[in-house]
């Protein structure tokens, strides 16, 4: 594989848990990555709330399809930025969650404030 | 079978997945189920969490995991020398954290109780925090 992809890089979003953030429309989307947990939080949140802070965003959207492992970190991660939302006005869901997160997510009880739409077809990973 | 494991690292946050994937394939030679790792994985992620942001307060110190398989029972020990724990009830209480501020959920006990099969609390504040969980891997002729 090493070289033979050609890849467009989106230097301006950076690498790492946090790359791939979308702010548009007063929507922000954000791929969470394949392992969600206090290292990779972190950082989503770091750059999450600096774009809430300059960007007009009303909606935050976490799509958690690339995502097989979660732990208590990202319940804080999402009830941290329900809480941000919630005082602006805004709303925060989760889209594509399925498996082993979804099991996390219900665990935590974040269902009962957030919104969680589960992957179509999801089965266990 | 009878096999013990030592792990030593640095309490930084890059070494999350580093613990929670060793100890994963150290377990994997009592043929475990999917599930019964992501059980394991998640709550030695918790546990080294703990050590890392409430045990050294985000300084840079070790931590060691010590794992053993005695027959069909995965003991996984997770200890830190750091600030210890006050009242070690209190802080097992789900919802419960000390850092608010760092939008800790209060939940990792609660994730590690529910995951494995027992989970004990060992502390002495300034002295450091020892966490010994058990599990019983099921699925031994998978």
């Amino acid at each position: 594989m090493r070289g033979s992809m050609k890849r467009k890089k989106n230097r301006a979003a950076g690498a790492g848990p946090a790359a791939g953030m979308k702010a548009e429309n007063g929507t922000l989307r954000i791929p969470v990555p394949a392992e969600l947990d206090h290292h990779s939080a972190e950082q989503i949140c770091a750059r999450a709330d600096e774009l809430v802070r300059t960007r007009d965003i009303r909606e935050i959207i976490f799509d958690f399809s690339a995502t097989v492992f979660c732990d208590s970190s990202g319940i804080g991660m999402l009830m941290g930025r329900y809480k941000i939302m919630q005082a602006l006005g805004g709303t925060v869901k989760a889209v594509q969650v399925r498996g082993r997160v979804e099991r996390i997510l219900l665990m935590s009880g974040v269902m009962k404030v957030i919104p969680v739409e589960r992957m179509q077809g999801g089965e266990e990973q | 079978m009878r096999n013990e494991m030592r792990l030593e690292f640095d309490s930084i946050s890059a070494n999350e997945a580093f613990a929670r994937v060793t100890v994963a394939a150290f377990m994997t030679q009592m043929n475990p189920s999917m599930e019964e790792v992501a059980d394991v994985k998640t709550a030695v992620s918790e546990a080294v969490t703990n050590a890392i942001i409430h045990g050294y307060l985000g300084e840079v110190h070790k931590i060691v995991i010590t794992g053993e398989i005695e027959d069909d029972w995965l003991r996984i020990t997770v200890e830190d020398k750091g600030t210890g724990i006050a009242d070690i009830e209190k802080a097992m209480e789900p919802l419960y954290t000390t850092r608010p501020e760092l939008e800790r959920s209060g939940m990792g006990f609660l994730f590690m109780e529910a995951f494995m099969d027992e989970v004990q609390v060992e502390s002495e504040p300034g002295k450091g925090t020892a966490v010994h969980m058990k599990k019983r891997i099921k699925s031994q002729e998978a």
